[in-house]
């Protein structure tokens, strides 16, 4: 660093004399606000800002001056270089903004192009559906209840009441499977195991290996010799129930139907009873809900037919009743302490009406079409 | 059982303006199950009339047999004068009595009724045929009637055209309901009107000179009633009303005799059978068949009976499946007129049996010999035994009233006494059960209304009526009681339950891998579990592969497909078939399926199932046996996948499905149940050799995966590359460890290090990881595999595996030299181990 020069006349250094200072200076703003872009701003930077800009070398020659002058200059270079450096970060700022929003502008894409490179799965409507209608019953305290689906005449039947000679165990109803003879054709000669044709029998196993009292909910395939057409399948599913405990009722099997199909259509249903016959129930029913669709108004009015319950006002939804004593008994449950209600429908039906389905094939044959649009829940 | 409105009303006392529909409601709420109610003459309109055929000219030059007929119609045209009518059928002569509609007329079926021009001539109406009349028969020539009406009378009401018939299908506790005479109760007790029993008619007291009867088993045949009548007449036809009746309620009239039998089983629910006495040979015994003995059913099929068939037999061998069919020999003739002579031939003398059989007797003969009957469903649902009597009676005497027969004097009756069915019911018994304080007065009368004798205060001793064999237990008469108190009126209220578990860890599972399969882009198929055995060829089984043994029905729904599955890739390949051949999902398009389900693997050695009782529960080890009986039945997870994985589109070039997409579904099924799987390089049978992957969890092999053998796509005519996983989903679930148990989450930083190791072609991937990661020991906190190479830089039968591990320690920021340190001890556990080199050193 050079001592101070006492006899330096300052009016002799040219770059510090006002006039110069203050050109530069309105030199250096002219440029930041003509610099067109960011680029050119970087150069006018350099030009004006830089080390070898007339402001930074103007503010060099100040420490050439005597002490008095210093004071002068230097707030005469100090202001001027705080102006250019304001409007160059101002002018930054402002070309930042209008690059950004030009990116964003440029960087825009056509959002309704489709997107399917996986399409989506699904799971099929009667396995929602019957998890539905179990969740309706886990909700209320029962609990989910399986078992297999080649069974034991003992449990498919004879448990149940079914006397020996009931007409449904015969081959044109029930699957049988063949005995070790290998031969015959005839129930009679088979193997003592059938497809089950309900989920009674899980009903039965519950009983058994249950502690009283019992609420399950058994869900399953069930089998029965129908031929394959637009309303009959001979797999099936069911969804059956039952409770026994002491002191239960039919007016609580009336209410807990009530509630399904209130859980499962709306709060403005209900069901009627139909006296029937069962073998596994004494009394027995059939239970019909309420037309969801029409709620009864199609009845007797040919101009406004309704498609769902065929202008019935009521929709067929299966069988129920108390549980007979008798299946009581075989199970080992004390018939005089303890009673109980059952019901039980196929939900292919239910599936058919609540979703429209026209067709049961669609059910049964797999097509991704048809079970696509069912998702993961229904 | 079809029941005519007009005969119902015979027995009860309907309100006048009551239509078919509201009987019909009322026998639903009752617990009868009314499947239509048939509104016969439904839009007929007059003038329909009797008339006579007075000329008949046959009008030649047409295709078919015409007729030009002048009919006397009495007045009912008006004038008096002839009408005159075209007609197409031949069954009628002058002189004839046939029913006339005219024009103006409109028949069911809205069909309007002219003056209209045809084959040359004015035909002013129409001779009528049942079937144009819709009464129920389906013969098609015109109607013949009785020659003692007069032309001119109103034939719609002659002929009882326009009716309502309710079509009940009876439930098997309520055979009585298969007479006009249970119907009619029911009604009566639906409306609170008092019923006409037609049973309670005067029958005179057995005796000993009616036709020798020996019932040689009396467990089977509790009661026969025979008598005799002489002189019946062989033209006495069936009258109109007794026709109709019979039509309407779905029988054709036959003859006389016959209708008659088959009209009083109607009426009372007893099925009868009349036998030509002069065909008889000796006295009538009820009695087992022997085996091997044969007859001839009166449909003319010769039956071999079996030792457990009951008949009725004389002395030249049986004469009738007792309950199901008569035997030809002794029917009752068809009157036949002697054309030379014009004299009718027909039996004159009949013996008529009303017996009393056990149900299931007569089931097992009808099933046997696939003889479905009027009479042998009737005897299936249990018949009036204390009827018999009085149905031999009314048949007598409807012999005797429209064939002009003779009743002969002798009765027999072979009755073997029954002590009275009761019941000890509480009467709080049907309010306990019903939920709904219906107080004893109630019961009773209910009871009583059914036809029950009821005896007793709190505890009722209940004489079930003899029509009602159903009535056993007190539940039995609760629902009596409740149903005829109505379940509408029925409160609606809700158990209160215990606490509950909710679904169990199992059920959940299940959830989840459908839910897991469905998110992956899979589609649950539910097929059939039928099975054709030739499929497990296809599918490249070995000879003695398990899956081979399989469950085989008596009687498959087709005899293509016998068996029941052992795996789930049949249906599933099936379905993924079904849906390329509907062209998929366009050109695009992949398929993926998916299917959980069980599957059926016995082993052979299965014991055949104990009967067990049902009186009490059985033990467990009996109950134990029993599920030794069956098959073994795990729940499966399949899937399978075809053409695209990921789909090409403007974001880029799509993905075919390949072998690691089936891999990938295994480990998300496993992933589900909180197992990792194992995989190994294997080979089995549907399975591409080089491209399936054995897959284990814990020891347990639980399932295979990978692309499908080119052999088995072809011989299942499925697209090139079809791939497919199938998993053991019940050993998955067994080999859950159970709750995830969460890591330590360190907060010190990461340290990398990636490498690359050349190794054998041979050598899996697997077992180099499994040597790195157990090599870097605990400060491994994940490998990954980002890179495999080949080509000449690696040199031939070789391949790079690169891989970047992440390192951490749990307590401290790790140096370079322990991070390398971590790292150089990965390589040289993989190098030991497989034969590796490191990359680049």
């Amino acid at each position: 660093m050079s001592a101070p020069n006492k006899s330096y006349d300052p009016v002799e250094v040219e770059a510090l004399k006002p006039e110069k200072i203050d050109q530069a200076r309105e030199e250096a703003l002219a440029a930041v606000a003509a610099a067109p872009d960011l680029e050119a701003l970087r150069e006018v930077k350099a030009a004006h800002a830089g080390d070898r800009s007339p402001l930074a070398l103007a503010n060099r020659e100040i420490g050439a001056l005597p002490p008095h002058a210093k004071a002068d200059a230097g707030k005469r270079v100090g202001q001027a270089r705080g102006a250019v450096n304001k409007a160059l970060a101002a002018r930054q700022a402002e070309l930042e903004a209008e690059r950004d929003e030009r990116v964003l502008v440029e960087e825009a894409v056509d959002v309704t192009l489709p997107y399917d490179r996986v399409p989506a799965g699904a799971r099929h409507p009667l396995t929602t559906l019957s998890e539905r209608i179990e969740d309706i019953f886990v909700a209320m305290g029962y609990e989910v209840a399986e078992g297999p689906e080649v069974e034991a005449e003992w449990f498919n039947f004879d448990a149940l009441n079914f006397l020996p000679d009931h007409p449904a165990r015969t081959t044109t109803d029930t699957f049988f499977v063949q005995g070790d003879d290998d031969g015959g054709t005839d129930a009679e000669d088979a193997s003592g195991l059938v497809l089950r044709t309900h989920t009674s029998p899980v009903q039965v196993r519950s009983l058994l290996e249950r502690e009283l009292p019992v609420y399950v909910i058994c869900p399953g395939r069930v089998f029965r010799t129908d031929e394959l057409d637009a309303t009959h399948t001979p797999v099936f599913t069911q969804v059956e129930l039952l409770a026994i405990d002491e002191g239960l009722t039919m007016a609580d099997l009336k209410g807990t139907l009530d509630h399904m199909v209130r859980a499962l259509f709306g709060p403005d249903m209900k069901t009627r009873l139909r006296p029937y016959h069962f073998p596994f129930t004494e009394p027995s029913a059939e239970m019909d809900m309420v037309c969801y669709v029409c709620h009864g108004a199609s009845v007797g009015d040919a101009a406004r037919p309704c498609r769902t319950c065929s202008s019935e006002g009521w929709i067929e939804l299966g069988g129920c009743g108390v549980v007979n004593p008798r299946v009581l008994a075989a199970c080992g449950v004390d018939p005089e302490r303890y009673s109980g209600f059952a019901f039980g429908f196929g939900i292919e039906r239910m599936l058919m009406f609540r979703h429209n389905v026209e067709d049961m094939r669609d059910m049964v044959e797999g097509d991704v079409r048809f079970t696509r649009p069912f998702g993961m829940e229904i | 059982m079809r029941a005519p409105l007009s005969w119902l009303r015979e027995y009860v006392d309907l309100p006048a303006g009551e239509t078919g529909r509201d009987v019909a409601a009322r026998l639903i709420d009752a617990g009868l199950e009314v499947e239509t109610v048939e509104r016969l003459g439904d839009g007929l309109k007059g003038p329909l009339v009797v008339g006579r055929v007075l000329a008949i000219e046959e009008l030649t030059g047409f295709k078919k047999p015409i007729r030009w007929c002048q009919v006397d119609v009495g007045g009912a045209n008006g004038t008096g004068d002839p009408q005159n009518i075209v007609c197409g059928a031949t069954n009628f002569a002058v002189g004839d009595k046939v029913v006339v509609v005219l024009p103006g007329a409109v028949l069911p079926g809205d069909f309007h009724i002219a003056a209209r021009k045809t084959y040359g001539h004015v035909s002013e109406g129409m001779i009528c045929s049942a079937a144009e009349l819709d009464m129920g028969d389906d013969h098609d020539g015109i109607i013949v009637l009785p020659p003692e009406y007069e032309p001119g009378t109103d034939a719609v009401e002659l002929l009882e055209l326009v009716d309502e018939v309710l079509d009940i299908a009876v439930t098997p506790d309520r055979g009585y309901t298969l007479s006009m005479r249970g119907v009619a109760r029911e009604t009566a007790i639906s409306y609170g009107l008092p019923p006409r029993d037609p049973a309670l008619i005067d029958v005179p007291a057995p005796n000993e000179y009616g036709y020798p009867v020996e019932v040689l088993d009396a467990e089977a045949c509790d009661r026969f009633t025979a008598r005799t009548v002489t002189g019946v007449r062989p033209e006495a036809q069936s009258p109109i009303w007794m026709r109709r009746r019979l039509q309407k309620s779905g029988m054709r009239p036959v003859s006389l005799p016959v209708d008659i039998t088959n009209y009083v089983m109607l009426e009372l629910g007893t099925p009868l059978h009349a036998y030509d006495r002069q065909r008889l040979d000796g006295a009538i015994t009820v009695r087992r068949a022997a085996a091997g003995e044969r007859m001839t059913t009166l449909e003319g099929v010769e039956r071999v009976l079996r030792a457990e068939d009951l008949v009725i037999a004389d002395a030249s061998g049986p004469i009738g499946l007792a309950g199901v069919m008569g035997g030809a020999h002794s029917e009752v003739a068809d009157p036949e007129q002697d054309p030379e002579t014009g004299e009718w031939r027909g039996s004159t003398e009949l013996v008529v049996e009303a017996a009393h059989f056990e149900p299931l007797t007569i089931a097992r003969t009808a099933r046997h010999h696939r003889m479905s009957t009027e009479g042998s469903r009737r005897w299936e649902r249990g018949v009036d035994p204390d009827a018999a009597a009085a149905a031999a009676q009314r048949t007598v005497d409807l012999l005797v009233l429209l064939a002009g027969a003779s009743a002969e004097a002798g009765v027999t009756e072979v009755a073997v006494p029954a002590a009275p069915r009761t019941v000890v019911m509480a009467a709080a018994h049907p309010s306990r059960v019903a939920g709904v304080d219906y107080g004893r007065e109630t019961v009773v009368r209910r009871l009583q209304q059914i036809g029950c004798d009821v005896q007793g205060q709190d505890e009722l001793t209940v004489t079930a009526p003899s029509w009602r064999p159903d009535l056993v237990d007190p539940n039995d008469l609760a629902e009596e009681v409740i149903r005829l108190e109505g379940y509408e009126n029925l409160p609606s209220t809700l158990p209160r339950l215990p606490s509950a578990r909710g679904l169990t860890e199992r059920q959940r599972l299940h959830r989840r891998v459908g839910r897991a399969l469905a998110a992956a882009g899979y589609v649950e198929a539910l097929n059939y579990p039928f099975l054709s055995e030739s499929v497990l060829d296809q599918l490249r089984l070995p000879a003695d592969d398990p899956c081979r043994r399989t469950v085989r029905l008596v009687n498959p729904l087709s005899d293509e497909e016998p068996a029941l599955r052992t795996t789930l890739l049949p249906g599933l390949l099936a379905a993924l078939r079904r849906n390329e051949g509907r062209g998929g999902e366009g050109t695009h398009g992949g398929l993926a399926l998916f299917e959980t389900g069980l599957v059926f693997l016995p082993t052979g050695d299965e014991p055949r199932p104990v009967r067990l009782p049902v009186d009490a529960r059985p033990s467990d080890a009996d109950i134990a046996a029993l599920d030794a009986a069956l098959p073994h039945q795990p729940r499966h997870a399949a899937v399978v996948l075809t053409g695209s994985r990921e789909q090409a589109g403007w974001w880029g070039p799509g993905r075919p499905a390949d072998w690691a997409d089936a891999v990938e579904a295994a480990r998300t099924v496993a992933k589900a149940a909180g197992v990792e799987l194992t995989v190994t390089s294997g080979a089995y049978g549907p399975w591409h050799p080089g491209r399936c992957a054995r897959l284990t969890a814990g020891e347990r092999h639980v399932g295979w995966a990978g692309e499908l053998h080119p052999g088995v796509l072809k011989s299942l005519g499925l697209p090139a590359r079809t791939c497919a996983m199938e998993l053991d989903l019940d050993a998955v679930e067994a080999a859950s460890a159970g709750p995830v148990l969460a890591p330590y989450v360190s907060t010190y930083p990461v340290a990398t290090r990636d490498v690359a190791l050349i190794v054998d072609d041979a050598v899996p991937a697997a077992d180099v990881e499994t040597a790195l990661r157990e090599g870097a020991g605990e400060l491994l906190e994940s490998v990954r595999l980002f890179d495999v190479f080949t080509g000449e830089q690696v040199g031939g039968g070789r391949k790079s595996l690169a891989y970047a591990l992440r390192l951490r320690a749990a307590d401290r920021t790790l140096t370079a030299d322990e991070a390398s340190a971590a790292r150089d001890a990965a390589v040289a556990a993989a190098v030991a181990r497989t034969g590796a080199t490191l990359r680049g050193a």
